[in-house]
């Protein structure tokens, strides 16, 4: 079922957490909450799921008004940070716990934690305590436990945050596959915009307690409305006041129109992802992505002079387009690293010709 | 040094090995040093005194079992449970003592739960203000405590004045010397021994389990009895403990506020060294410390030492 937030409001003292905050969320979407620590993404999940009461607007869940309701009333799944498993109980007793509170008969209720178990892969550990299950079990067993009840909707705040990376990375992978079989409508709290992109359909950026663009992760990645979401969505450059995204850094002659010249600082290979870190004439530093057939062609070196160009550098103004006008380039180009330039004669634009010229490089 | 090194280096391999598990123990016997200053104060004037008191109880007047004789010899019997259990005064005593530290027991619980959890819930800066409430009367002396119950109480007590003075007596209630008195001064004077650990274990409680039992649709009183108060229960296992067998042993309360009938055991103790009666008084207090240790022990093997001490987090 959907979820229609209307104008809510949360002040802790003089702490704006929630700010006018109005969002829709489809039904059956998997939909992130992202924003940095303190930006009012956990405040919004929980008051959804009624732990944390707003000072004024609506929540409306499935075209049911919410607000005012308990938490118990409110048929919503919640999964916490750090598991919340009741350790006094056993894996099944845990994911049974809402039937139970819900008098469901017994051999229903076996049989609903059995394939509840069977859906989060944890067959075979009914009978365990949570003390013997590792932190991504323990949180898969969380999971089950909020799907037992069927809720009308799924929140989980930071489910993945207590857990070391490569589980984590499993468990997106997992979850996103989870929500194509379930389709139940999921709200997500994390802070790594990276999950957000790779987990959900719809990004909800938040900063200040206030939503700053709400869009699909491409759309957040192309066209960002705010200059937060310019740099908190994707890898970005600032110079001076305009951004670029590494990638849309395109190396080229120094010579060469729109292009200004570059000192390569160093070169980071990640595999097929390669970091060239570079800076420019008036010390503004600069990073590019580049994949490994390209650095394979540039063999670039440090200290080496190259041309970048950046003509698809925006300001906030926001469609792409939008450059930064070069800076006029000082005649010797970067001092410091003067000795070593050697720059790229002009119709000597491919890469093999130059380094051959410049020492079988 | 350098020759036991280059000895070992020398040595063929398992014989090499046998030496470094030789200075592995050598070094897990350092532990034991640092041990060693209290334990030597523990033997000495705890461990010696004791087991010397507890060793008369077998060897005064003369060496035998005479001492123990007196707690079986029945001047009635008591028919229960289809058997004929020997009743004299001294079992009589034995029985009160387990009555008074029985009630007093579930009372301090009673009372204690409701200030623990109170204590448990606010934030812990409010806790710790809290918290001096409950320590000042802990750091105040035993002996002072049952002074003032007795002011409180007595005849011409404040209690017993507000009463007449108000009309609701028209002469002074006997509060003084009554069991009531003793069950009232122990458990004022036991209840910081059950809040402690209870608070203890109930601060160690993630309280986004009980928002969790909400959120699965648990209403708040099926959050308290099925998720609260199972996590709790170690603090109340520690705390009984601890209340109930230091009230085994109560001596000053008991004395200045109980009347000629509420005679604990450590009361019957005193009285018998007092009239140098060594044998029968140290028979008593072994009997005593039997008892103690066979209920620890039904506790901890009924729920588990790690559930009664250990931490609240799994």
């Amino acid at each position: 079922m959907g979820i229609s937030v209307r104008n809510l409001h949360k002040h802790y003292g003089t702490f704006r957490a929630l700010d006018d905050v109005s969002v829709e969320v489809p039904d059956g979407s998997l939909t992130a909450l992202l924003g940095p620590s303190g930006s009012g993404k956990s405040t919004l999940l929980r008051a959804i799921a009624g732990l944390e009461e707003p000072d004024s607007g609506e929540i409306v869940i499935g075209g049911e008004l919410a607000t005012g309701l308990p938490p118990q009333r409110r048929n919503v799944g919640f999964v916490f940070q750090h598991y919340a498993a009741f350790k006094h109980m056993t894996v099944r007793d845990n994911v049974g716990f809402g039937l139970r509170i819900r008098k469901r008969p017994k051999a229903e209720i076996r049989q609903r934690v059995d394939e509840l178990l069977h859906l989060v892969q944890l067959d075979g550990f009914a009978e365990r305590y949570p003390a013997q299950l590792s932190g991504g079990q323990r949180q898969r067993m969380a999971l089950a436990r909020a799907l037992a009840v069927e809720p009308r909707v799924l929140l989980l705040d930071e489910p993945f945050g207590a857990l070391d990376a490569r589980v984590r990375e499993e468990l997106r992978d997992w979850l996103r596959r989870l929500h194509d079989e379930v389709h139940v409508t999921t709200v997500l709290v994390t802070h790594d915009q990276e999950e957000a992109m790779e987990v959900a359909s719809r990004i909800v950026v938040m900063n200040h307690g206030r939503i700053e663009q709400v869009g699909t992760p491409a759309e957040l990645y192309e066209h960002p409305a705010t200059e937060f979401v310019m740099s908190f969505v994707g890898k970005v450059n600032r110079i001076g006041d305009a951004y670029i995204r590494p990638h849309e850094v395109v190396i080229c002659h120094p010579d060469q129109e729109g292009c200004i010249p570059a000192v390569v600082e160093r070169v980071i290979t990640l595999g097929f992802d390669n970091r060239m870190e570079l800076y420019l004439p008036d010390g503004e530093r600069v990073w590019a992505q580049l994949t490994r057939d390209e650095v394979a062609q540039l063999q670039p070196v440090a200290g080496q002079t190259v041309g970048v160009d950046l003509s698809q550098s925006r300001r906030p103004g926001w469609e792409p387009g939008g450059y930064m006008s070069p800076r006029p380039a000082p005649a010797g180009v970067a001092a410091g690293a003067a000795a070593t330039v050697i720059p790229m004669r002009a119709g000597e634009d491919d890469a093999q010709s130059w380094r051959a010229r410049v020492g079988g490089r | 040094m350098t020759t036991v090194t280059s000895e070992i280096a020398q040595a063929p391999r398992a014989a090499q090995m046998a030496r470094f598990a030789r200075l592995r123990r050598l070094e897990q016997w350092r532990y034991v040093l640092l041990l060693l200053p209290a334990l030597v104060f523990l033997i000495a004037f705890y461990g010696y005194p004791v087991a010397a008191m507890l060793t008369r109880s077998f060897s005064e007047p003369g060496w035998g079992l005479q001492n123990f004789e007196p707690l079986l010899q029945a001047r009635s019997a008591l028919d229960a449970f289809g058997l004929s259990i020997p009743m004299n005064a001294y079992i009589r005593v034995f029985g009160i003592t387990l009555q008074i530290a029985l009630i007093v027991t579930v009372f301090t619980l009673l009372l204690g739960y409701p200030v623990a959890y109170a204590l448990s819930s606010v934030s812990p800066a409010r806790a710790n203000l809290l918290m001096i409430l409950v320590l000042i009367p802990f750091w105040t002396s035993i002996l002072v405590r049952s002074y003032a119950w007795m002011v409180l109480l007595g005849q011409e007590g404040i209690i017993n004045q507000a009463l007449i003075a108000t009309g609701v007596l028209a002469a002074p209630m006997q509060l003084l010397n009554t069991r009531l008195a003793v069950y009232t001064g122990m458990i004022h004077i036991l209840l910081p021994f059950m809040i402690l650990p209870l608070y203890a274990v109930m601060r160690g409680i993630d309280r986004n389990l009980l928002r969790a039992a909400g959120n699965l649709g648990a209403a708040p009183s099926a959050v308290f009895l099925r998720i609260f108060l199972p996590l709790s229960l170690p603090g109340v296992a520690a705390g009984c403990l601890l209340v109930f067998i230091l009230g085994l042993g109560f001596y000053i309360t008991p004395a200045l506020l109980g009347g000629q009938r509420d005679v604990m055991i450590s009361m019957l103790i005193q009285q018998q060294i007092s009239q140098l009666n060594w044998g029968f008084g140290a028979a008593l207090a072994l009997v005593l410390l039997l008892m103690a240790l066979a209920i620890y022990l039904l506790f901890t093997r009924l729920l588990g030492v790690e559930r009664v001490f250990g931490s609240a987090r799994a």
